[in-house]
């Protein structure tokens, strides 16, 4: 039981921690993209439109990634082509997203897709408890640690990620320094539109194997508040994505073992969590804000 | 990059008044393209969508039912958004008015009330609204936390309120087990204008809130605060102006607005409450506050055209079978082209000059 727990909390953590690393790579570079929730839609029904087409959990998340690419360069284009308000850009986003993964969507009504397979290493994965948890996941659990792996380190210990950096705390001084801020901030965006959109795909290819045009259910917007949550520091990220996992399943739980409360109240706790959340750390950072300096402001060059 | 932005010297004064409509349309020419894709007839589609509901006084009708939820809260978000602050949660504000009006009508339902029974309904679903927005706004000014995630956060929490009480305490007995609410009785519905048609009196009460936006906007010392601390905030620290009371202010306003709308909307058009009593009009009226430029009047027009895209989608999909998923799509290009238009007011695009040689 407490087996089966731990493994459904990976599962619901994954499109979160997912999601949030590429917002935070995003917003790093100092471009606040509010359409992580569209990106994600469109993931998930290109995700599945591929692995239902190919039969090919890889083809599926490749399809995902593409589509949350192609919508974040559209993105791009309108916040740092045209310095449009990021804010409003992202809300079209997201109405976009939305409409485009329903009407992808009516390709598949009702079919059904294989789970994406599990690990399986004999003798590790058959390891009492720990087996199935450390050794058993789906592969797109590995690439999700993976890359919160990489990303402090390519941030805090390249020069691509100092340049990265630069681009979201000082863009006037980035750019005097001859750094193209607008190509920076641009990889930045698409980056985290490939990562909403695997973020997306996952939900169909390994937590429910069909398309549903609701299917993301705000994960995206959670996503944004785990960034901030995580004060924009990679490592907080994962503790944020996991904790949330949990309060997500185990509502769930709570709800099957029929506690006294209406069901309604325990579904919209994670979203009440992501409310307190937010609060409880902007209340403890009051005085020196962590964001990124120049976040959600266009640049354009003065010549 | 070929191209690169450059700042305009003066704001273009002709692209202020140009721009929404070279927005209509460039997305009018995109949705030709996309029905064109879909393997409809682009013009006998965009007949559909736009000219044949204007030819019929039930359509013309339903085009001001639809218009006036969506330019009372787009007038309501549209302060926010000249004091740069951004409630998105707009839809959820919405909810809570509706829920909160309902609840009079539910209370009093079968019993002989007088004529204070609406009014107090609407009072109730405005000041319920206020409240539900100013979460976000008490959130964001005394702890500094994204008014802008607390707010959207809520819309989801409003909806599963909705839900557990349609099915729960308010459910109709005698509702054959569906999620709704009694019928409200007759002093519980908003009074109709003409007869038998759905024109109801809060189409009137959402002009009247246009022109007393446009008044408090253009003419009052609040007006003119608004202005100056979303367009420059140093200045207006200057001035005296306190930028917290006014984030609360106007969160209020537009809370206030989306609760009335939604409260109007159970009250008149629908009569009950259920889940889905608004599909998604606090999320396209942020469409409609862009499209009308952030003014009153303005917005007035660009609700009554993006109710006319709310009806002709509803044609299209009866007449041609264009899905419905079709209206968001046309929503969100539709604010790309306005955003990328608005831009075009402060900058011009320039050829870069290594490509100017090289062409």
């Amino acid at each position: 039981m407490l087996e089966a727990i731990l493994l459904s909390i990976v599962t619901a953590s994954t499109p979160l921690l997912l999601a949030a690393s590429g917002e935070l790579v995003t917003e790093r570079a100092g471009v606040l993209n509010l359409g992580v929730e569209g990106m994600m839609i469109i993931g998930a029904a290109c995700g599945f439109g591929g692995a239902w087409l190919t039969g090919s959990t890889m083809v599926g998340a490749l399809c995902g990634i593409a589509a949350g690419m192609a919508l974040a360069a559209l993105f791009a284009a309108m916040t740092i082509g045209l310095a449009v308000n990021q804010v409003a850009a992202g809300l079209a986003l997201t109405i976009l997203g939305t409409g485009l993964a329903g009407l992808i969507g009516l390709g598949f009504v009702g079919e059904r897709i294989t789970a994406a397979p599990h690990l399986a290493i004999p003798g590790l994965t058959d390891l009492p408890m720990v087996g199935k948890l450390v050794f058993g996941q789906d592969p797109l659990v590995y690439v999700s640690l993976g890359l919160i792996a990489a990303i402090p380190f390519v941030l805090a210990r390249t020069r691509a990620g100092l340049v990265l950096r630069a681009a979201g705390d000082n863009a006037a001084a980035a750019h005097a320094l001859g750094y193209d801020v607008a190509k920076i901030r641009t990889l930045a965006v698409l980056f985290g539109g490939g990562c909403a959109g695997l973020a997306g795909a996952y939900l169909p290819l390994a937590y429910t194997p069909f398309f549903a045009p609701g299917m993301t259910a705000g994960r995206g917007w959670i996503a944004l508040a785990l960034v901030v949550f995580a004060s924009w520091r990679p490592a907080r990220l994962m503790a944020g994505a996991y904790l949330f996992g949990a309060v997500s399943i185990l509502q769930l739980h709570a709800q099957a073992f029929g506690i006294g409360l209406p069901s309604q109240l325990m579904s919209a706790l994670p979203y009440l969590a992501t409310v307190i959340v937010l609060v409880l750390i902007s209340r403890v950072r009051r005085g020196g804000s962590v964001a990124p300096a120049a976040l959600g402001t266009a640049f354009v060059p003065d010549r | 990059m070929p191209f690169r932005l450059e700042r305009r010297a003066e704001p273009a004064t002709a692209m202020v008044a140009l721009s929404p409509l070279i927005a209509v349309a460039l997305t009018i020419v995109t949705m030709a393209a996309l029905f064109a894709a879909l393997g409809k007839d682009p013009l006998a589609a965009l007949q559909v969508y736009f000219i044949v509901p204007l030819t019929d006084t039930y359509s013309l009708q339903e085009i001001a039912v639809k218009a006036s939820p969506l330019v009372m809260i787009a007038v309501g978000l549209s302060l926010c958004y000249r004091a740069n602050v951004w409630n998105i949660g707009a839809e959820g504000q919405l909810l809570i008015g509706a829920m909160a009006g309902s609840w009079l009508a539910v209370a009093t339902h079968g019993t002989n009330t007088g004529p204070w029974l609406l009014p107090a309904m609407l009072l109730l679903g405005a000041a319920a609204g206020a409240l539900y927005a100013l979460i976000p706004a008490l959130c964001k000014i005394r702890f500094g936390a994204s008014e802008i995630l607390i707010s959207l956060m809520l819309v989801y929490v409003a909806e599963f309120a909705l839900d557990y009480l349609v099915r729960g305490p308010w459910r109709d007995p005698a509702g054959f087990n569906f999620p709704t609410t009694a019928e409200f009785d007759a002093a519980a519905t908003m009074p109709l204008l003409i007869a038998g048609s759905r024109l109801h009196a809060g189409v009137i009460l959402g002009v009247l809130l246009v022109i007393g936006a446009a008044v408090l906007l253009g003419r009052t010392l609040k007006g003119f605060e608004i202005r100056v601390v979303g367009a420059a905030p140093r200045a207006a620290q200057f001035a005296g102006f306190d930028a917290d009371r006014l984030t609360l202010t106007t969160f209020a306003i537009s809370g206030a607005l989306a609760g009335l709308a939604g409260i109007i909307e159970v009250a008149g058009p629908i009569g009950h409450l259920q889940p889905g009593i608004s599909p998604g009009y606090g999320f396209t009226a942020i469409i409609v506050a862009f499209l009308g430029r952030l003014d009153p009047l303005a917005i007035l027009a660009a609700g009554l055209f993006l109710a006319l895209t709310f009806i002709g989608g509803e044609q299209a999909q009866i007449a041609l079978k264009i899905p419905q998923d079709m209206a968001k799509v046309i929503q969100g290009v539709l604010l790309f082209y306005v955003l990328a238009c608005d831009s075009l007011i402060l900058y011009r695009v320039r050829r870069t000059a290594a490509h100017r040689k090289a062409a």
